[in-house]
């Protein structure tokens, strides 16, 4: 035991605690209550980057609380569970200061503010959980504290999509609870990364064990939106900006996928899943939900439903990158669970700042919209090439290992999957860009907002600037030992390729 | 036919008659009577296997019995109470049919 | 051995001591007198728990009168852990009530109160079947006065069925009773359990028992006593009368169950009883759904919370012993979890009906908002009940889905979820309820007091704290005792 056994628990803490203490205060302390939260957000990087120096020498540092016989909590910070608290601890400072700023005069924030940290404990909690069973605790706890976000508005439209969320997560809960105890009552607690007692298992029974594999996936699909499950995603739209930020980058969609890179790589380990050929058939349902998704995009007018049909379409990049047999694809579906994570949330700050500055919803209002506002709109730009996958934003990069990594697995068809659908990217966001730079503004603004700088308020801005910048640094250097790409390539090399 | 037979078998009857009368009737005392009729049914039972053992009777039910008329004549008086606090609100004898909202 | 030397005694005498004194003292002293003893139980309850744990299960014959006309007590570690439980409970209740009710009411409340705890140590420790009966009748009693003390008409009609349907309950299982010792020679549960055969009488009784007990434990379809009674009694006293009272009559099934090795001769009734679960299950969930007045929805639920309860018998399985330990510990586990969480939940529900001034969901509109504390109460209470994780209830319902997967019944496997789906939408329909955002009305609402908001957090908070805590429970149920022995 030394000190840095703890930095998991204080991780998942800083949270935590800011969240209590949020609910406690009262709703008059906005500026007590953003210190609080900057701080703890602040804190909570600190933390991170003091466990990836831990995590980088080779150590691993856990925790484990005995909770029932033979079953324990398990917080371990490994490579893979750095990668996605990495990625969510940046976006939520980013996010809380959007939110801070999106939010301002607008009421129950105290509620709002408090939910989402316990909504981040949820996914630290997720991304360092050592086992299925603190996965499942933390990801049914990510669904309780989403709820009360979705339906902050209290209208009628966010209470039905509360319910609609609602509906499909417990759902997916319940399904996915059936998998981690069938699985427990085979072959007990398995930790990740155990991957010797998975395959035993497999020898004896390998029925149940597609089965298990079957309703784990199912489980997880729910959240990471994969087809046909995905029709919450587009119903929560509803919700307030930062909100749509963190079920899209940050948070829900991220954990069904990284739930399901835990699945197949941790617990049934990615060759025994090929051999038993339990990969081929995500494959295809991830194919076929990254064009449909954006076939779906295609034909939306609303900018918050087009970009949710992105994100179904995006997110099963990875999922696609996952189920491909090869050192390439897994490196490319992990590389976009951070690379979608940055640009998504720079969309989702942009689309945001267009509704909250101008009263901009639907697509054919952004017409000029460059001109007033330059450096937002520049965001959105750096954005939507990314998710294109043009060169040099992070976009490219993914795309680039996935079809290297088709190729390697001998799935060649899946290039024409890739590539149809970046002609569906460019054909639902090539003309967005056109509007906003160059068609010429028509008539007022639905609802402009006054403000003295001419862009937009820094709070607003300075987000969707600095998650834009990354996303384009992600891309131009990637070869930098910094970057997600070689952060990707470690965890292929240490972890998963023997 | 021994004695104790005569006991449980004349308990048995009682309790019969005390189910029958509290499932059949609604009026409230009615069923408070059945009620008594069935715990003197019990009664008489365990009395009746108090006599089982030749000349000194076995003490054991007779204390339970004693026991037992006490907690029934506690639960009885209450029963009583409400009834009657009942009658005075809603001039009314029996519960209404259904009390589903 | 004297009153001195060991605390069980003292859980008896301190409740009947307060249910008299509280009886007999002025207003103001009523009060004093109280916290008093509920201190003085909190240290004898403490006191007994350590004795069991460090040496074993307890015996005390009160009064050195022993057996079979005296009353002995017996105390081992699940007896110990429902001491613990009604200690914890009752006490908070008993906190929420005194900022709850008025002085007037007061001096009906305490009285009954102590009767109350003192009927359940009774039957926590009692050591032979007609102990039981006796609390269960005083239990009964003090449990249809406090429901009665609401005062108005419906309350009032609720308590004469309650009262009528328990009565029936209670001969039945006096009538059983009855035949037991015709057939045994025996009262006492450790005798019985020694001279166990089976006959026909036998077998009568142990029927007459087991609906005497089901009727009182309000399992469907003869639970439309508990609704009303639960529903319409004071805010504490439906959180003790869920929390605790209903638990009484399962307790007493559960040490027949298991001591009389009920589960090995009469497999088709342990199924019977998971079917009647399952049964209380969907029904108490459906019901749940379709209430306008907030406590009814928690009552309903109660209803639906006792079958979980019940999936244990089914799985209490003769040669499965894996399975039917995991079935005990998740079936305990499951009922610790509804006591803290449905007293939480009743309390919370009676501050926001303070608040609104009205018992229907629609007037919760923009409630959480105003009462954010109270809506987390309500909402941690809630999550333990759906059984979702971190918590008590999750914990139970995973021990019970891995004992259903290991004894092969995969079936309660689909009633568990589907329950816990069910169970989900009602208490997030009345999450959605307080989300709600009228506008017209603006902030005019009542405010309980902090203290009254506090207890019902605390519970709440426990029953999530289980989840992590639920070793300590589980071990304190599986230390050596007679039910450990009979336990397959």
């Amino acid at each position: 035991m030394n000190w840095t056994n703890s930095l998991p628990l204080a991780v998942l803490m800083t949270s935590f605690l800011a969240a209590m203490i949020i609910f406690m205060l009262p709703e008059s302390r906005h500026r007590l209550r953003s210190s609080i939260n900057i701080a703890a957000a602040c804190l909570k990087l600190v933390l991170i980057i003091l466990l990836l120096q831990v995590v980088l020498r080779q150590d691993y540092p856990e925790v484990s609380l005995e909770v029932l016989p033979g079953l324990s909590l398990i917080l371990r910070a490994d490579a893979l569970a750095m990668l996605f608290a990495g990625l969510s601890s940046v976006l939520w400072l980013f996010t809380t200061l959007y939110a801070i700023g999106y939010l301002e005069n607008s009421p129950n924030r105290s509620r709002f503010f408090g939910y989402f940290s316990l909504c981040v404990a949820s996914t630290m909690g997720i991304s360092l959980a050592g086992n299925l069973f603190t996965f499942l605790i933390f990801y049914e706890l990510l669904t309780l504290s989403t709820y009360p976000l979705v339906v902050h508005r209290g209208t009628e439209a966010s209470l039905r999509a509360g319910r609609t969320y609602l509906i499909y997560t417990l759902g997916g809960g319940v399904v996915l609870l059936v998998g981690v105890a069938a699985l427990y009552a085979l072959g007990g607690d398995i930790p990740f990364g155990n991957t010797e007692q998975t395959a035993a298992l497999v020898g004896t029974w390998p029925g149940w064990m597609a089965l298990i594999f079957a309703l784990l996936i199912a489980g997880l699909g729910v959240k990471a939106a994969i087809f046909p499950f995905h029709g919450w995603l587009p119903t929560a739209m509803v919700a307030p900006a930062p909100v749509s930020a963190l079920l899209h980058a940050v948070a829900v969609v991220k954990a069904g996928a990284f739930g399901i890179v835990r699945v197949v790589y941790d617990i049934y380990g990615i060759e025994l899943a090929w051999q038993q050929g339990l990969l081929w058939p995500l494959t295809l349902i991830a194919s076929f939900t990254i064009l449909y998704g954006s076939w779906r995009a295609l034909q939306q007018v609303d900018i918050k439903k087009r970009l949710a049909f992105s994100t179904v379409s995006q997110v099963s990049y990875i999922i696609l990158g996952i189920s491909l047999f090869g050192p390439l694809g897994t490196i490319g579906g992990l590389v976009h669970l951070l690379h979608q994570g940055l640009m998504k949330v720079t969309l989702f700050f942009c689309a945001g700042n267009y509704a909250e500055t101008l009263g901009i919803h639907k697509i054919h209002e952004l017409d000029g919209v460059g001109k007033r506002m330059p450096l937002t709109s520049a965001a959105f730009t750096l954005g939507a090439l990314g998710m294109i996958g043009l060169p040099p934003v992070a976009g490219f990069i993914s795309k680039w290992y996935l079809g290297t990594g088709a190729l390697e697995a001998g799935m060649d068809w899946v290039i024409l999957v890739l590539i149809s659908s970046s002609l569906l990217n460019a054909a639902y966001f090539l003309p967005v860009l056109q509007r906003i730079w160059f068609n010429p503004q028509q008539g007022d603004w639905p609802d402009e907002m006054i403000t003295r700088w001419r862009d937009t308020t820094p709070l607003l801005l300075i987000p969707a600037l600095v998650t834009a910048t990354l996303s384009l640094l992600a891309g131009l250097f990637a070869s930098s030992v910094l970057s997600p790409l070689s952060w990707a390539e470690l965890i292929t090399l240490r972890e998963y390729l023997p | 036919m021994s004695s104790d037979l005569i006991f449980t078998f004349g308990g048995i009857g009682l309790c019969g008659l005390g189910l029958f009368g509290f499932i059949y009737h609604r009026h409230l005392l009615r069923r408070l009577i059945a009620f008594n009729l069935f715990g003197n049914g019990t009664f008489l039972i365990l009395v009746g296997f108090a006599q089982q053992g030749q000349g000194n009777s076995d003490p054991v039910p007779q204390a339970l019995v004693l026991t037992g008329i006490v907690v029934a004549v506690a639960a009885t008086a209450l029963a009583l109470v409400l009834i009657r606090r009942w009658f005075q609100l809603k001039q009314a004898t029996e519960l209404p049919e259904d009390s589903q909202s | 051995m004297s009153l001195m030397q060991s605390p069980m005694p003292w859980l008896l005498v301190i409740p009947l001591a307060g249910a008299t004194l509280t009886m007999l003292l002025p207003d103001r002293w009523r009060s004093a007198a109280s916290a008093l003893g509920i201190l003085s139980q909190l240290v004898a309850a403490l006191l007994l728990s350590y004795q069991v744990i460090q040496s074993g299960p307890q015996i005390y014959a009160m009064g050195n009168w022993q057996a079979p006309l005296g009353i002995a007590l017996r105390a081992d570690g699940l007896a110990m852990l429902f001491i613990l439980m009604s200690a914890l409970v009752s006490s908070l209740c008993a906190l929420y009530a005194q900022s709850y009710l008025k002085a007037e009411k007061r001096a009906n409340f305490w009285p009954l109160f102590w009767f109350l705890w003192a009927s359940l140590n009774g039957i926590w420790l009692a050591a032979d079947t007609f102990n039981l009966y006796v609390g269960l009748e005083l239990l009964t009693l003090a449990a249809v006065g406090l429901v009665a003390f609401a005062a108005d008409e419906r309350s009032l009609e609720a308590s004469i069925r309650y009262l009528y349907a328990a009565l029936l309950g209670s001969m039945g299982y006096l009538l059983g009773v009855a035949l037991l010792y015709g057939a045994h020679g025996t009262l006492a549960l450790d005798s019985l359990a020694e001279h166990w055969h089976w006959g026909p009488t036998s077998q009568v009784a142990v029927t007459l028992i087991v609906g005497g007990l089901l009727l009182k434990t309000a399992v469907f379809p003869l639970h439309t006593w508990l609704p009303p009674a639960h529903g319409g009694a004071l805010t504490p006293v439906s959180a003790l009368l869920s929390a605790l009272v209903i638990k009484a009559s399962f307790y007493m099934l559960l040490r027949f169950w298991i001591e009389l090795d009920i589960y090995r001769h009469l497999p088709s009734l342990s199924q019977l009883l998971g079917i009647l679960g399952a049964g209380a299950i969907f029904w108490g969930g459906w019901m749940a759904l379709r209430q306008q007045h907030l406590k009814w929805v928690v009552a309903y639920s109660t209803v639906a919370q006792i079958g979980y309860m019940l999936l244990m018998f089914p799985l209490l399985t003769a040669g499965q012993s894996d399975a039917s330990q995991l079935a005990y510990q998740g079936g305990i586990l499951m009922l610790l979890a509804h006591a803290l969480a449905k007293a939480g939940m009743f309390l919370a529900a009676g501050n926001l009906m303070i608040c609104t001034g009205k018992p229907d969901l629609q007037a919760l509109a923009g409630m959480s908002r105003y009462r954010p504390l109270t809506i987390f109460a309500f909402g941690l209470a809630g999550v333990s009940l759906m059984g979702l994780p971190p918590s008590g209830g999750f914990s139970a319902k995973w021990l019970l889905l891995q004992s259903s997967l290991l004894s092969g019944q995969w079936w309660w496997v689909v009633v568990l979820v589907l329950g816990s789906l069910l169970s989900a939408a009602y208490i997030f329909r009345v999450f959605a309820y307080t989300y709600r955002e009228t506008g017209e009305e603006g902030d005019r609402f009542a405010r309980p007091a902090l203290s009254m908001e506090l207890t019902a957090l605390t519970l709440s908070v426990a029953s999530i704290l289980l989840g992590f805590a639920a070793m300590l429970p589980l071990q304190l149920i599986s230390l050596p005792g007679p039910l450990m022995e009979a336990l397959p």
